[in-house]
């Protein structure tokens, strides 16, 4: 594989705030690599210093083989890009802006399919200013790919959006990838980030903390998997101490919590069953909690509130 | 090339498209010369050296016209979409940012010389006006005053924060302006002492030159308008190259 960004020891100063401070990584081709951080972490700034948009104060970034801050010609022309706070003009109907924006690029993809590809068809005429946030998304990802772009960049793509626009907005993303193009975003659902990107980086105070796939961050640093029910009946003598030979224990009440050693899911299930069984324990709702990205998360940036 | 082109179209389209530019633009001077020509019609006066209310107000309404363009429509537009993220977004495409500016100045000039067309289309059809000048001579001094104003709203353009701010600070200026230069009414309605303040006025120049190029005089006796509104014109655009800002 083709690493196709390359991110060395990037700073960016804002007057005594360092809102990036000593980032490397490489996105390589055809990947969908993540960036995901608390609010102010330095994502959109690192994401904006790709795109060329800002000047870095240290460090050395290579896109598309460029510096994105010498050869903006070469890199304008090959990416495609969301901006977190972009828009357009109030009054320019959805089919203007795609026929306006074809127009900038050399090989730009018919976009009447792109309209239909994003389900914006009867949105034709629909002036901006009246799109929902969704469609709005929807317009912002078609005039990403519009290019045909080898790097695609996507900045918080589906912040504001309801479930049924994330899912969509997610399917998009992957189809994207699918015709091999290669994807930076960044976002602050985990549960996008686990669920769509090939590779994650963790980023807080403009440091990165973490960068692995998500899998292997979540076996890494997710923490134990768990197991609770809740007690219909009565606890059995010694039922307590059996289970403490199989991991922490906390009861609150009738439910009982119990967070695995380093056993595997399934077994710590099954042990967990086999000694409610064998001694005749009446239990409901039990349940498996896997660790995910977010547990990943909160442990590498903390709890605190920012901003 | 291309996107130059699709670009000015669609700007143009986004220009008709907001109610209040396209109003005061093409439709309000005409109704002021409807006004104005209904109650005083376009006998030659002695106020007016012999020429009709109609005669002296096309040009003076013209003056007007480019006024509120250059003040008003261009500054607001370009705050506006600096403000919203618009021009950033441009910024990310590969399309020349000249294009992108050179968009506004050509349609903001064509909404200009439409609104001026209409003026004269309506004089001459409705008031039979009197035109005494060379056409080749009042295109060159309207481009002049045109590009001049132009310039100087790039400059308000780069020194506002937001779209508000613009529309109120093009206000301040402009209307102060249109009734004190003899482009609202003739200045030779207006008393001495507000005639010296107009000798400060930009617009005064520009309603000087178009009204003079307009009954034939030549351009020799408009040399201080000229030089004024070139001076405006290369201040304009080296203070923008400067000043401007994308986001």
């Amino acid at each position: 594989m083709k690493s196709i960004i390359q991110v060395n020891h990037l700073r960016k100063v804002y007057g005594k705030t360092v809102a990036v401070d000593d980032i490397s990584f490489e996105v390589q081709e055809g990947e969908i690599f993540g960036m995901v951080g608390p609010n102010g972490a330095g994502k959109t700034t690192t994401i904006e210093c790709l795109e060329g948009l800002r000047q870095p104060d240290g460090g050395s970034l290579c896109v598309l083989g460029v510096d994105p801050q010498k050869d903006d010609t070469i890199l304008r022309s090959n990416t495609g890009i969301q901006l977190q706070q972009s828009n357009l003009p109030d009054r320019m109907k959805v089919w203007e802006a795609l026929d306006l924006y074809s127009s900038f690029y050399t090989h730009a993809v018919n976009w009447e399919g792109l309209l239909s590809q994003l389900g914006l068809e009867d949105k034709r005429n629909t002036p901006f200013a009246k799109l929902s946030g969704g469609q709005k998304q929807r317009l912002f990802i078609a005039l990403a790919i519009l290019p045909d772009p080898k790097l695609v960049f996507l900045d918080e793509l589906t912040t504001g959006l309801d479930p049924q626009a994330r899912h969509a907005i997610w399917d998009l993303v992957k189809d994207v990838r699918s015709k091999g193009k290669t994807i930076l975003m960044t976002t602050h659902f985990m549960e996008e980030a686990e669920r769509l990107c090939d590779r994650v980086a963790i980023i807080d105070h403009g440091r990165l903390v973490a960068l692995d796939e998500p899998a292997a961050l979540i076996r890494k640093l997710g923490g134990k998997e768990r197991v609770a029910f809740n007690l219909e009946s009565s606890m059995p003598a010694d039922f307590e101490k059996a289970l403490a030979r199989l991991g922490l224990v906390e009861i609150e009440g009738e439910r009982v919590i119990v967070s695995g050693n380093d056993h595997h899911q399934a077994e710590l299930v099954g042990e967990v069953v086999r000694l409610l069984t064998t001694t005749n324990t009446r239990f409901r709702d039990l349940r498996t909690e896997e660790p995910n990205l977010e547990d990943v998360f909160l442990k590498m940036t903390g709890r605190a509130m920012r901003e | 090339m291309k996107s130059l082109l699709k670009m000015t179209w669609m700007e143009a389209k986004l220009f008709l498209r907001e109610p209040v530019g396209a109003f005061f633009t093409l439709a309000f001077p005409l109704m002021m010369l409807f006004l104005f020509g209904s109650i005083y019609g376009n006998s030659p006066t002695s106020m007016f050296n012999g020429y009709g209310t109609v005669d002296i107000s096309i040009p003076a309404y013209t003056a007007m016209i480019i006024a509120t363009t250059g003040l008003m429509g261009l500054t607001i537009t370009l705050a506006s979409n600096r403000e919203n993220g618009v021009l950033r977004r441009l910024r990310t495409t590969p399309v020349s940012p000249l294009a992108i500016l050179a968009a506004q100045v050509i349609v903001m000039f064509i909404m200009t010389s439409l609104g001026m067309l209409f003026l004269v289309l309506a004089g001459k059809f409705v008031y039979h006006v009197h035109f005494e000048g060379n056409a080749l001579s009042i295109a060159a001094g309207f481009v002049l005053s045109c590009l001049s104003f132009y310039a100087i709203g790039f400059i308000l353009a780069s020194l506002v924060p937001t779209a508000r701010t613009a529309q109120v600070v093009g206000m301040v200026l402009l209307y102060p302006m249109l009734f004190l230069s003899g482009a609202g009414f003739p200045r030779e309605l207006l008393p001495e002492t507000i005639k010296k303040i107009s000798t400060f006025l930009p617009l005064t120049y520009v309603v000087n030159l178009l009204r003079g190029l307009w009954i034939g005089e030549s351009w020799e006796q408009h040399l201080i308008s000229v030089a004024i509104l070139g001076t405006m014109l290369v201040v304009g655009i080296l203070a923008s190259v400067k000043l401007f800002r994308w986001e």
